[in-house]
C-alpha cells in the first residue's frame, strides 16, 4: 500500500498548483459571470504541457496515467471547475482512440490534442438517449470509403470549439447497441455545427453544444474499432472517465472549504471568530472527513484504471457517486458556514455550490452509478 | 499511489477470515443472546497468535504492523463484534502501552504472556464523572514508600472480570488536570481490586462491561508506566491506535450486514430502491475502508495520524452504524427477529459511535487539528 503520490507526479502537481494559484484562480469568477469559454486558459495549459498529461510518450504526451490525470483535474478543480474542464474532457474525448484505436490512428490522431493545438471532444448523449444510451439515433450510412453522418447530439461538453470529436453513431440501426459504432471526426475534414450553446446552473464558462450532423463525412479509416464494437467503447471510456469526474468534485469541495475554513477562522460574530463554535467545528470536522474519504476512493478508482483492474467498473462508479455527492453536500455546507456572503458571487462559494451540481448528473448520473454499482454486487 | 494490500497482509487477512469465519462466527448469535464469553473463539485467537499481533517477536509477540492489527479485528468483527472488541482491546489500549511506554523490563515481564493471551488486557481511564473529559479522572495515587496505593472507581472497562492486568490512570499530583495523571500495570489479582457492577447493554453483549473498583490498592513503583504526569500522554496515544482498531471493526461489521444484505437481495424479487440502497451501502463501506487503512498505513510507518485515526474512527462508525440501519430495513421484518445478524449489527454499531471517544469527541480533535 501507498498513499501518496510519486515524485514524478508531485512535481507535476506543484507546477499546475502553482500555474492555477497565478493565472487560474484570478479569472475563475469573470469567467464563470461572463459564460465564456477561457480560450486564454487552454492556451497556457496548451503551453505547459497540461493538456499532454492523458498521452503515454509514444504518442506526443506525458504521462497517459489516470492518477496523473486525476490529481491535475483536482488541482485545477480547487480554483475553477470550467478550466478544469479543459483537461477532463482532453482526456475524455482522447480515451476512445486510446482504449480502441489502432497503432495508426493513437500516432495520427494523438499529437495534435497532446500538443494542446487541438481539443477534444466525445459525443454520446442524445435529446432521446441520455442515461438509456443505447436508444441513440444518430446515424452513419457508409458509403465506400467513408461514412455519411446525419443526427443530433445534445450537452456536448467543448463540441463547439473542439478540433476532434468522437462520435457514436448507429450503423445498423436494427442491432440496437451492437449496432453502434465510434468514429473519430477532426473538424478541418469533417466539419460539424453547433446549432446551440446551452445556458446553465454552473460550469458557466464551458461551453455545452448541441451538435447537428448534416451529411457530415468521415474516412472509415476513422472508425475505432469494427461495426458494431461502438457502445462497448463508450463503456470502457466511462469507466475510464469517471475517476476524473470524482476528482474534480473532489477539487471543488476542497477549493470550497479552504475558503469556508479560513473565513471562520476570520469571521467575528458574538465577539469570537465563528470557527470558536462547536456547531462550526463539528461541521468543519465532518467535511474534513468527507473529503478526505472522496480522495481515497478517487485515487484508488484511478490506480485501477491504470492497472486495467477487473473490478474497475464497480470501483469507478464507486468513487464518482461518493464524490461527487460528496461534493454537492459539502459545498452546500460551505455556502451555509459563510451565511449571507456565502449567497453572493463576492464570494467563490456560491459558484462552487453551482458547479458541484453538474458532477452528480454527468459522465453518467448518479443514479446510473448505483445501477452499475448494485449489478457488479447482484451479478 | 497503490490502494492494494500487500501479498503478506493478503494472506494474514486471510488466515484471520479463516478462524473467524470457523470459530467465531458460529458462536455469534448464541454469545450475542446469552451474554456469554466467547471462550473458544478467544482461545483460538490465542493459539493462532492474534492476541499478540503488534508486539515484537522478542517479547512472544507476530510483531505485526497497524494495518495487520485492523485487518485482523476487521475480519474478526465480521464473524462476531463481541469477539473483535475483546482481542482489539486486549490488543491496542490493553498491550501497546506496555510496549510504547514501558521499561525494557516492564516489556519482559508483561509482554510475552498478554502476546501468548495467557493474561488477557484490559484499559480503564473512564470513570463516572469523567467521560469525554478524560482529564478531570479522580482516581488517586498515593506514594507510600515503594509503593503506589490506588483508589477509585472505573466504568464502563472492557474486559471487565476477564481481564488478568489492567492498565489503570490514577492522579498522583498536585495539578487538577492532564499533568497530573500518571498510568499504572495493575494485575487483576491485586487486593483491593474488585470488579463492580457488570452492565447490562444494548449490544457487544458477549463482551463483558463494568465496573473496577479500586479500594487502597497497593501497586509496586515499578508497575508505573511512564514518568509520573505522563499519563494522559499514554492514555492520548493508546486511544490514537485503538480508534484505527475500532474502525476495523466498525468495517467488518458493516461489511457483514453488506454481505448479508447483499445475499438476502439476490435470492429475491426486488425493486430498484432496494439496489440504490444496497449500492449506497457497498460504496461507503469502501469509503470508510480505505480511511482505516489510510490511518493504519500512516502509524505503521512512525508517521503523524491522529487527525486521519480520527477521521478513520468517525466515518467508519458513522457508517457502519448507518448501513446496519439500512441493511436491517432492506431486510425488512426477518431483520427485526432476534437472532436475525441484522437486528445484531444495529445494536453492535451503537457503541463503535460512543466508545473510544465519541464521535463529538473525533469530531473535536479533527477540527483542533484543522483550527491549529
Amino acid at each position: 500500500m501507498d498513499f501518496e503520490f510519486s515524485e514524478e507526479q508531485l512535481a507535476i502537481r506543484d507546477t499546475i498548483r502553482e500555474l492555477v494559484q497565478d493565472k487560474v484562480a484570478p479569472r475563475a469568477a469573470e469567467i464563470d459571470e461572463r459564460a465564456q469559454y477561457p480560450k486564454d486558459i487552454e492556451s497556457l495549459f496548451a503551453a505547459n504541457g497540461i493538456l499532454s498529461i492523458p498521452f503515454p510518450e509514444e504518442y506526443g504526451g506525458i504521462s497517459g496515467s489516470s492518477v496523473t490525470i486525476c490529481m491535475g483535474i483536482e488541482e485545477i478543480a480547487k480554483a475553477c471547475t470550467t478550466s478544469s474542464l479543459i483537461l477532463a474532457v482532453q482526456a475524455l474525448g482522447s480515451y476512445p482512440i486510446l482504449v480502441a484505436g489502432t497503432e495508426e490512428q493513437k500516432r495520427r490522431l494523438c499529437p495534435p490534442l497532446a500538443s494542446g493545438e487541438k481539443v477534444a471532444a466525445y459525443a454520446l448523449s442524445e435529446t432521446g438517449s441520455g442515461s438509456d444510451a443505447a436508444a441513440m439515433k444518430t446515424r452513419a450510412k457508409r458509403y465506400g470509403d467513408e461514412y455519411v453522418l446525419n443526427g443530433t447530439k445534445q450537452f456536448i461538453t467543448h463540441g463547439s470549439i473542439a478540433g476532434t470529436l468522437v462520435v457514436f453513431a448507429q450503423t445498423d440501426p436494427e442491432a440496437d447497441h451492437r449496432g453502434i459504432s465510434a468514429f473519430v471526426l477532426e473538424r478541418e475534414k469533417s466539419p460539424w455545427q453547433a446549432s446551440k450553446l446551452e445556458h446553465k446552473l454552473g460550469i458557466r464558462g464551458s461551453p455545452t453544444a448541441q451538435i447537428l450532423f448534416e451529411d457530415v463525412r468521415v474516412p472509415v479509416a476513422n472508425r475505432l474499432g469494427e461495426e458494431g464494437a461502438g457502445f462497448k467503447i463508450a463503456l470502457a471510456v466511462l469507466d475510464r472517465s469517471r475517476p476524473g469526474i470524482g476528482a474534480q468534485a473532489l477539487g471543488i469541495a476542497e477549493g470550497a472549504f479552504e475558503y469556508a475554513l479560513n473565513y471562520a477562522k476570520e469571521r467575528n460574530q458574538f465577539g469570537q471568530a465563528i470557527a470558536s463554535f462547536q456547531g462550526i467545528q463539528f461541521m468543519l470536522a465532518d467535511i474534513a472527513t468527507q473529503i478526505e474519504a472522496a480522495r481515497n476512493l478517487v485515487f484508488r478508482a484511478a490506480t485501477k484504471v491504470d492497472a486495467k483492474a477487473p473490478d474497475l467498473t464497480k470501483v469507478a462508479a464507486m468513487a464518482k457517486l461518493f464524490a461527487s455527492d460528496m461534493a454537492m453536500k459539502v459545498t452546500t455546507d460551505c455556502v451555509q458556514i459563510l451565511g449571507g456572503y456565502g449567497y453572493i458571487s463576492d464570494y467563490p462559494v456560491e459558484r462552487m455550490m453551482r458547479d458541484a451540481k453538474i458532477t452528480q448528473i454527468y459522465e453518467g448520473t448518479n443514479q446510473i452509478q448505483r445501477v452499475v454499482i448494485a449489478r457488479s454486487l447482484l451479478r | 499511489m497503490n490502494f492494494d494490500l500487500t501479498p503478506q497482509h493478503e494472506a494474514f487477512r486471510a488466515s484471520v477470515r479463516e478462524l473467524a469465519q470457523g470459530v467465531a462466527e458460529p458462536l455469534a448469535a448464541e454469545v450475542d443472546r446469552d451474554h456469554r464469553f466467547p471462550e473458544e473463539a478467544v482461545a483460538a485467537a490465542s493459539s493462532a497468535g492474534l492476541m499478540g499481533v503488534l508486539i515484537p517477536q522478542q517479547y512472544g509477540g507476530a510483531g505485526l504492523d497497524a494495518l495487520a492489527f485492523t485487518l485482523c479485528i476487521e475480519e474478526l468483527a465480521q464473524a462476531c463484534a463481541s469477539t473483535s472488541v475483546i482481542i482489539d482491546v486486549h490488543t491496542s489500549v490493553g498491550s501497546e502501552p506496555i510496549l510504547l511506554f514501558g521499561s525494557e523490563e516492564q516489556r519482559r515481564r508483561w509482554l510475552p504472556p498478554l502476546a501468548s493471551g495467557e493474561l488477557l488486557g484490559a484499559f480503564a481511564l473512564t470513570e463516572p464523572a469523567a467521560g469525554s473529559d478524560a482529564a478531570s479522572l479522580k482516581t488517586s495515587a498515593r506514594r507510600l514508600g515503594g509503593d503506589y496505593v490506588l483508589n477509585g472507581t472505573k466504568v464502563f472497562i472492557t474486559n471487565i472480570g476477564r481481564a488478568g492486568v489492567y492498565i489503570v490512570f490514577a492522579r498522583t499530583g498536585p495539578d487538577e488536570r492532564a499533568a497530573g495523571i500518571s498510568a499504572f500495570i495493575v494485575p487483576s489479582d491485586s487486593p483491593g481490586l474488585r470488579v463492580g457492577q457488570v452492565f447490562k447493554k444494548m449490544g457487544l453483549n458477549g463482551s463483558p462491561t463494568g465496573e473496577l473498583v479500586l479500594e487502597n490498592v497497593r501497586v509496586p513503583a515499578d508497575n508505573r508506566l511512564g514518568a509520573e504526569g505522563q499519563g494522559f500522554t499514554v492514555a492520548m496515544r493508546a486511544l490514537d491506535s485503538g480508534r484505527i482498531g475500532i474502525s476495523g471493526q466498525a468495517l467488518g461489521i458493516a461489511q457483514a450486514a453488506v454481505d448479508q444484505a447483499r445475499a438476502l437481495l439476490a435470492g429475491r424479487p426486488r425493486a430498484q430502491g432496494d439496489d440504490f440502497t444496497l449500492a449506497d451501502l457497498a460504496t461507503r463501506v469502501e469509503s470508510a475502508r480505505l480511511l482505516a487503512y489510510q490511518a493504519a498505513w500512516l502509524c505503521s510507518r512512525g508517521r503523524p495520524f491522529t487527525r486521519e485515526a480520527s477521521m478513520a474512527k468517525l466515518h467508519c462508525t458513522d457508517t457502519a452504524m448507518a448501513v446496519a440501519l439500512d441493511a436491517l430495513q432492506l431486510a425488512g421484518e426477518e431483520g427485526v427477529l432476534s437472532g436475525s445478524p441484522f437486528e445484531r449489527h444495529v445494536r453492535d454499531a451503537k457503541a463503535l459511535q460512543i466508545y473510544e471517544g465519541s464521535n463529538q469527541i473525533q469530531r473535536h480533535v479533527i477540527a483542533r487539528d484543522l483550527l491549529r
